[in-house]
This record gives structure tokens, C-alpha cells and sequence, in this order.
């Protein structure tokens, strides 16, 4: 095989021409992790013989089925996950020390939906300590180098799958979001992925966050692949109570997007800005309409979040005993125990008003500001970080300069709407750059709909940097 | 709002169930104390009558029908149920 593929629509018409066989895809893969992943650590498990199993039975399935493309949507679909993802039988470690050795008993709704879907599991992908994290710096298994330029990290806290995807390592891999985690290593990594709406796609044997806060979503190289991907692990699984079925194929002739004016002030890198603008440009083309928008309440944003984040992640890590599985608490990493603290300190008396209680009111006023925007515009067009990828070790050394990467991040997860990412262009640095089209929730279909629209106006190929 | 001091750290370490040496108090101490600096400033929003948010679905009080499984009666005329035993002779 010379080339990988990077599409699914490619790879199936390989498979299908028999151009290659999906033990072949398997082998190439394999290659390239074995040639870099020591140099760029994204993977933490590689699943080689599993891999060739299911390489094998997709074969079968091809030889002996007319419309096994038809049956299985994801037939012979590399995929790795994030390694948050439960996957039965294969160790599965959050990133964190606390579970290096632990190995689950049964695997995510998502990882089987895909599995089940024809997609062949090759490895599960580091990622910042409990999704802890906008740079991959924080996982206990040491940093993802990103593959674009190996001095800047590859962001976070999905590290891996945003790297694995340009160092050509896997066609689809799968992330969490709860504030960036998988848009912003898709947008350092000149990927296209998704944060579904909160409730769209269930969390079932994903290692917990921030719960009222988490979603689970694919990256890939094109938007038809993510809403291939999106279209198979979304649904209630009868296991995850916050997920609803929401069906909508309504087709908009033409839309209207907003630019929220505060997300364009003030530490916005200028290379961004430009990209953005020429974005707007050739939406122009295609007959999309822009206003500005005014969203004022989104600045308290990461100020919300860091409250109630840490909250939640104090009482999602308490479970971490170290007595029915696990390392005891003094394996937690640097950034875990600052926010296990942070969390237990805005929950404590005396502080639950001053803190949790006013950060939830907040929320309720940027998410009404947020739904009051949508009876206006069809979509919120922003940048998904105020910067092209930062180096190793920048601001590791500050938590909260850390923490403000995500500054445009938290809009979306705290009123619970879809974000996608899309890559569109490179840097003077080389380093890839993109945009993010929020919706109002469940509308999924719109940002795939404006997705396509941008990357057909500006003829988009898929791009890996080895 | 006060500094944190290195003994409100140990309070809510104690507090989370973690065991802190000296050199990560002292390291925590200041980092800790900027990042609820910055969280602070939600004191300057007015929230008067407002409702506070915990999730953003809607959804109240999600809850599956209870089943009966007829397979698991003994004898259905009888009301009695059968469930693996848990008691073994010793042989």
C-alpha cells in the first residue's frame, strides 16, 4: 500500500475495489505508529492483535455481503479513542497514574456503537490526566508532541486524538469536551471535529468529568466523516438518562451567523483574526448573511466554568479510593489535586454561595443570552482559541494562563449547545489554524450543512503532516 | 477577599481526602489564590431573581418502566418469584 487514505469515503472505495484489504489499512497504520509514536507519544495502547481480528472479519465481511457498505457505516474504519473511553478487556488509564493498571469490564456505548458499526478499534490515545488540561502536559504519561512542529503541544485534553490524526496514526478517533478538549487539539492538529450537543450522544463507560458539562464527539479529516461517526454512536442507550433522540432533517436554503463582537476584541491573535475574516469572505460567496452579535455575559464564561468544573470533578474523583480499583489519592497528578482542592474549597461552608451557587446563576445568564441570540441567527461563528498552538512548556509552570486557552471554549459546554471545528489554513509558523460554528442545541445538522459549504468554496484537501 | 493562606490549603486538602507535603502547600498556596482571584470577579454580575442553572436539557426525573420478567417466576399462579440461591449445602 503507498498511500493512506484520508477519508472515509476513500478508504471504503479502496476496500470495496479491492485496491487494498483491511488487514493492509491495519499494517500501514501499525507502521506509521511504530516509526513515531516513541518520538510523539499519542498512543498509550496500541491493540494490535485485536485490530487484525476485526481487520479480518471486516475482509470476510466484504467478500461475502453485496451491501455490507450499506449495513455497517463504518465498515473498515480505523478508530482510536481517547483513552477515558472504557474498552473491555483493554487497560484503559484517564491519563492518570491512579488507573495505570486497570482494565474494564465492559466498553463505552460509543466504542461499541463503532465497533459495531464495522469500525476497527487500533489503540487507545494519551490524554491530559482525567481530561485535566488544554495541552496534553498534564497526563501522567508525559506530553503528546504535536506533529505539525514537535516544540508546540498538540492541545487538550484530547491530545492524542488530535495528533494521531495528522501523524496519520488512525482515519477517526474519538475525544471528550467539557470545555475545548476536543476542538481545540482538532484545531491544532488541522482537523475537523465535533462537540455535540450536551444529551446527544451518551457518555455511558466514559471516565467522568465535569458531568454537567461533558459530551462525547468524533475528529476526523472532513465533515462528512464526522457526521458519519456522529450519526452512528448519537441516540439514547437506555444507560446515560440525560440523552435524547432528536431527529432534524430540515433543509435551510439560506443562513444567517452571527459574530459575537466580544469573542473579536483583545488577546485575539492577529493571524486568527485575518484567517476568520477571509472565512466570512468566502461565506460571502455562498450567500451567507453575517451580523454582529453581542453575547456580553460570555467574558464571565471561564470564570463559570472554573468553579463549576472543579466542583464537579471534586465529586466525580472521589470515587477514586484506591480500595475496589486504582492507586490510592496520593497518585493523582499536580493539576488533579488543584482542582480536586479548588472544587472541595467553592462547595465548602461559607463559600457555596459566594462561589458555586452565583457561578450557577451566571450560567443561567449567558445560557439565556446565548438562546436569546439563536431566535436571530442560524449559527455563531468564533475562534476556537485566542492563539495558534502554544510550546511546550509555556504555560505550564500557570494555572490560570492554562486555563484562559479556553476562553472561547466555554460558551458552548455551559449552555449545552454543538460546536464544530473546522480547520482553515496554516500559520506564518506552519501551524494550522480554524474557526469554530456554534448552533443552537441539536443542530448538528445546520453546522455540517455550513461546514461543507466553506471547505467545497475553498476546494479542501486533507491534510497530515507525515 | 482575603489571601489564601497555607492553613486554608491544608483545610481543604483535608477536606478533598488528599495528603499534601510542605513543598506542594507552598506550591499551591499562590496558585490557588490566583485562580479564585480571577473567579472572584463573578461578584460584579447582578443575579437578582436569577435561577441558577445545574443542567441544559430540560429533562426531569428520568426513569425506565419497571419490568415484570414472567421467565423468573416459580410458578406463576402462586406470586412466589425465583432468584438465583445463595445458600450451598457443604458437602
Amino acid at each position: 500500500m503507498n498511500n493512506i487514505p484520508l477519508t472515509i469515503k476513500e478508504t471504503q472505495e479502496g476496500l470495496k475495489s479491492k485496491k487494498f484489504s483491511a488487514v493492509e489499512l491495519v499494517d500501514s497504520y501499525l507502521a506509521q505508529i511504530k516509526k513515531y509514536n516513541d518520538e510523539y507519544n499519542i498512543f498509550l495502547t496500541v491493540t494490535e492483535e485485536e485490530a487484525y481480528e476485526q481487520a479480518k472479519s471486516v475482509n470476510q465481511l466484504i467478500n461475502n455481503s453485496e451491501n455490507a457498505f450499506e449495513q455497517y457505516p463504518l465498515l473498515g474504519v480505523t478508530t482510536a479513542h481517547k483513552d477515558i473511553f472504557l474498552t473491555k478487556g483493554v487497560r484503559t488509564t484517564a491519563g492518570s497514574k491512579i488507573l495505570e493498571s486497570y482494565i474494564p469490564q465492559y466498553s463505552a456505548t460509543a466504542v461499541r456503537r463503532i465497533e459495531r458499526a464495522g469500525g476497527i478499534m487500533i489503540g487507545k490515545l494519551n490524554c491530559d490526566a482525567f481530561a485535566h488540561g488544554s495541552s496534553g502536559e498534564n497526563s501522567d504519561f508525559g506530553t503528546t508532541l504535536n506533529p505539525w512542529n514537535k516544540k508546540y503541544t498538540s492541545g487538550g485534553s484530547s491530545s492524542g486524538s488530535g495528533a494521531a490524526l495528522s501523524a496519520n496514526m488512525s482515519l477517526i478517533t474519538t475525544g471528550t469536551d467539557t470545555c475545548g478538549s476536543i476542538r481545540l487539539p482538532a484545531n491544532y492538529g488541522y482537523s475537523v471535529a465535533l462537540k455535540p450537543t450536551y444529551g446527544a450522544v451518551s457518555r455511558y463507560g466514559v471516565i467522568a468529568m465535569a458531568s454537567s458539562l461533558d459530551t462525547v464527539g468524533p475528529l476526523g479529516r472532513c465533515v462528512d466523516d464526522i457526521e458519519t461517526v456522529f450519526n452512528v454512536i448519537k441516540g439514547k442507550d437506555g444507560l446515560d438518562g440525560n440523552v435524547k433522540n432528536y431527529e432534524n432533517n430540515s433543509q435551510k436554503i439560506k443562513f444567517k451567523i452571527g459574530i459575537p463582537k466580544e469573542f473579536f476584541v483583545g488577546g485575539l491573535d492577529k493571524e486568527i483574526e485575518k484567517n476568520i475574516q477571509e472565512v466570512i469572505k468566502t461565506y460571502k460567496k455562498e450567500d451567507v448573511e453575517f451580523v454582529e452579535v453581542s453575547l456580553p455575559s460570555t467574558k464571565y464564561g471561564i470564570s463559570v466554568y472554573y468553579i463549576i468544573q472543579p466542583a464537579e470533578v471534586s465529586s466525580n474523583l472521589g470515587r477514586f479510593d484506591g480500595i475496589r480499583y486504582g492507586n490510592d489519592r496520593n497518585s493523582f497528578g499536580e493539576e488533579a489535586k488543584r482542582r480536586i482542592m479548588l472544587g472541595s474549597y467553592v462547595l465548602s461552608a461559607g463559600y457555596y454561595d459566594a462561589y458555586y451557587e452565583k457561578a450557577m446563576k451566571v450560567r443561567t445568564i449567558i445560557k439565556n443570552e446565548v438562546d436569546e441570540v439563536f431566535t436571530k441567527v442560524d449559527a455563531l461563528i468564533a475562534p476556537v482559541a485566542p492563539t495558534p498552538a502554544f510550546k511546550i512548556g509555556e504555560k505550564a509552570s500557570d494555572p490560570l494562563a492554562m486555563y484562559l486557552t479556553d476562553i472561547y471554549a466555554a460558551t458552548a459546554n455551559l449552555s449545552g449547545i454543538p460546536s464544530l471545528a473546522i480547520p482553515s489554513g496554516f500559520s506564518s509558523k506552519k501551524l494550522p489554524l480554524g474557526f469554530q460554528l456554534m448552533g443552537p442545541r441539536f443542530s448538528e445538522h445546520n453546522l455540517f450543512e455550513l461546514g461543507r459549504k466553506y471547505h467545497q468554496e475553498i476546494d479542501y484537501k486533507p491534510k497530515v503532516a507525515f | 477577599m482575603a489571601k489564601l493562606t497555607k492553613k486554608d490549603v491544608k483545610h481543604v486538602a483535608d477536606l478533598s481526602n488528599l495528603t499534601l507535603t510542605d513543598e506542594e502547600i507552598a506550591k499551591f498556596t499562590p496558585q490557588l489564590d490566583k485562580i479564585i482571584e480571577f473567579i472572584a470577579t463573578l461578584s460584579e454580575v447582578d443575579t437578582t431573581n436569577v435561577e441558577p442553572t445545574s443542567q441544559t436539557t430540560g429533562l426531569t426525573n428520568v426513569l425506565r418502566e419497571d419490568e415484570i420478567k414472567v421467565d423468573n417466576m416459580l410458578m406463576p399462579e402462586t406470586d412466589y418469584y425465583k432468584v438465583p440461591s445463595i445458600l450451598h449445602n457443604r458437602s
